[in-house]
């Protein structure tokens, strides 16, 4: 255990030290700064066009919308830094041989695994709640609306990135950096377009399509999750219009969230078991 | 006997390529043990799997009477790798904090060690400086002292002079000679022989994977090397010159062997004569360590 500490401060000090953090954290702020400037002057404009009580639920609407827009955005952010910031820790420490002179010390090679993976998972845990805190704030100051269900779907957010920070540890045992990310992005990539074909798919009633977005969504459950997190998050009058990017048409079951868990658990295994197993 | 290690015909192969054939050897605690060959010899890779870095193909060995990876002994164990990278982003002092840590030392005992450990390997100016700004020499005396942070039973020193001007090779030599009065044993790799080799109380030498010759340095000087030029020398002279000494062989068109025994000259004199082959040279000399380095190294060593 103390090994597995040692490890996740050593990796969260390594990300501070070489700026990885602060380069994701402009960003963020300067993405949250934007956001902030459109909604404020949305909101500005509404208020102006829109006075009467009936076009006060189409308000909350076009609110919830933005905030929306906002999250996925974040989810974007997200997905890339659970596949990015991780994938280089393993297989460039394999690379340069530094990774000899902490696997020579009294630490089992699974600590040293686990404590990578998770100094990023609360690094990305950290990001998510920035990020996401601050655009559930900031719509909120302007509007003085928030989504429903925020716990759940930030949660369901985080269990998303958590899936691609372990597929990326689990990558950098065996692949080199450029391969390992090769290998996250297209299983995201993956992700993303079976997530759409089944949204569409399901839209026009098209078996086929749908299946195949299904079985996309077994094999990496990245985009079923977003999928789930936007869908607990909005309101029903909105879930039902199926027609913004936020509304599935085809809701994730409830079962995603079991086989994303266990899907991390089987691939931190296999993770573990390929490093303990490979000459260094 | 208690070992700090010891080999059972261990052996690793990457694919096809051998390299390490069958290693079979003994360093007693305290000792310092020289592992000496060329490049590609398979100094590193034997290394590797006394560290548990590397799975050995077959074969098994003990190291301070642990077997293979076993965990917990590396808590007495000391390392400085080959190609040593580190955590270069750190300073030197945060460095040898970490180590320090990941051996599991008390804060206090960190403290002191780090304080007197910067001193021994003379960084304590470049305490504060990143391990990025350091040179060569340098990483490599941070790294030897990362390896004595615990004050390790066993230290593996991997090429640790090969970076290091005359001054940073005094420094190493002299670390050994503190490990070695402190009763710490010392496996160095080397191919080279410079003053710290010189120092070792026994060494291997390694070729292909094999050790080709092991030896006492305080054994090497009973030893007499006799040169032999002979008129017409046969396989049948050579192996028949076997019973005055050891090691016969023909090299650069005289004949060479090894005896412990001086007295055994005037009667190979002598037996030679009787066997009616004309001696054009009969002479002695004490093979040096670097005569042995250099017939194991060969061509390597003039390469480099
Ligand atoms: N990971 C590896 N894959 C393939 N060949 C290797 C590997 N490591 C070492 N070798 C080969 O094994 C031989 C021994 O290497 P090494 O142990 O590094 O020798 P030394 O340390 O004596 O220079 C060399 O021929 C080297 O090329
Ligand atoms: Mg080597």
């Amino acid at each position: 255990m103390r090994g597995i500490f040692t490890i996740s401060q050593l990796t969260i000090h390594e990300a501070l030290r070489k700026r990885v953090l602060l380069a994701a954290l402009l960003l963020g702020l300067a993405f949250l700064i934007l956001f902030a400037l459109g909604i404020y002057f949305m909101n500005r404009e509404l208020i102006e066009t829109s006075r009467g009580p009936e076009t006060q639920a189409q308000r909350a609407l076009v609110y919830i919308f933005l905030t929306m827009a906002g999250l996925y955005a974040v989810n974007f952010l997200m997905v890339m830094m659970a596949a990015l910031l991780p994938v280089d820790t393993l297989s460039g420490e394999i690379r340069s041989g530094a990774i000899q002179s902490l696997v020579t010390k009294p630490l089992r090679r699974a600590e040293i695994v686990l404590g990578k993976w998770l100094g990023f998972w609360v690094i990305l845990a950290g990001y998510l709640l920035l990020m996401g805190g601050g655009v559930l704030l900031i719509a909120r100051l302007v509007s003085n609306i928030t989504p429903p269900n925020i716990a759940v779907g930030l949660g369901l957010m985080l269990l998303e990135a958590t899936l691609l920070l372990t597929i990326s540890i689990a990558g950098g045992t065996r692949l080199s950096t450029l391969a390992n990310g090769v290998l996250v992005f297209g299983l995201f990539g993956l992700a993303f377009l079976g997530g759409w074909i089944e949204q569409i798919g399901s839209l026009f009633q098209n078996e086929t399509a749908h299946y195949i977005g299904i079985i996309a969504s077994l094999l990496v459950p990245s985009e079923s999750l977003w999928q789930l997190a936007a869908y607990n998050m909005q309101p029903s009058l909105m879930r039902d219009m199926t027609l913004t990017p936020f509304s599935p048409a085809s809701v994730p079951s409830n079962m995603m969230i079991v086989w994303a868990l266990g899907y991390i658990l089987i691939v931190l295994l296999i993770g573990l078991w390929s490093f303990r197993t490979r000459d260094l | 006997m208690n070992y700090a290690i010891e080999t059972f015909s261990l052996r690793k192969e990457f694919g096809a390529k051998v390299a390490v054939a069958d290693l079979t050897l003994n360093v007693q605690r305290g000792e310092v043990f020289g592992f000496l060959g060329p490049n590609g010899a398979g100094k590193t890779t034997s290394v590797k799997m006394l560290l548990g870095l590397v799975a050995p193909t077959s074969g098994d060995a003990r190291v301070l009477n642990a077997p293979l990876g076993n965990v917990p002994v590396r808590a007495k164990i000391g390392f400085l790798p080959e190609h040593f990278r580190f955590q270069d982003w750190l300073n030197g002092r945060e460095f040898l904090d970490l180590h320090a840590r990941l051996y599991g030392m008390s804060s206090a005992k960190r403290q002191t060690s780090i304080g007197a450990l910067l001193k021994r390997v003379d960084l304590q100016d470049a305490a504060n400086r990143k391990l990025k700004e350091y040179s060569k020499g340098m990483l490599q005396r941070i790294g030897l002292a990362a390896a004595l942070l615990n004050e390790p039973h066993l230290v593996f020193l991997d090429e640790p002079t090969s970076g290091l001007d005359p001054l940073g090779r005094l420094i190493v030599r002299d670390v050994i000679q503190e490990l070695r009065a402190q009763g710490t044993a010392v496996f160095l790799n080397s191919h080279l022989l410079s003053e710290v080799e010189i120092t070792c109380d026994r060494v291997a030498f390694v070729k292909n994977g094999r050790v080709v010759r092991e030896t006492s340095m305080r054994e090497t000087s009973n030893v007499t090397d006799v040169e032999l030029i002979v008129k017409n020398s046969t396989p049948r002279l050579l192996r028949e010159l076997e019973q005055f000494g050891k090691n016969v062989r023909q090299l650069n068109g005289s004949i060479h062997l090894e005896t412990e025994n001086e007295t055994h000259i005037p009667e190979i004199n002598r037996w030679l004569v009787a066997q009616g082959v004309d001696v054009y040279k009969i002479g002695a000399a004490k093979p040096s360590l670097e005569e042995m380095f250099l017939a194991v190294m060969g061509e390597d060593a003039r390469a480099g």
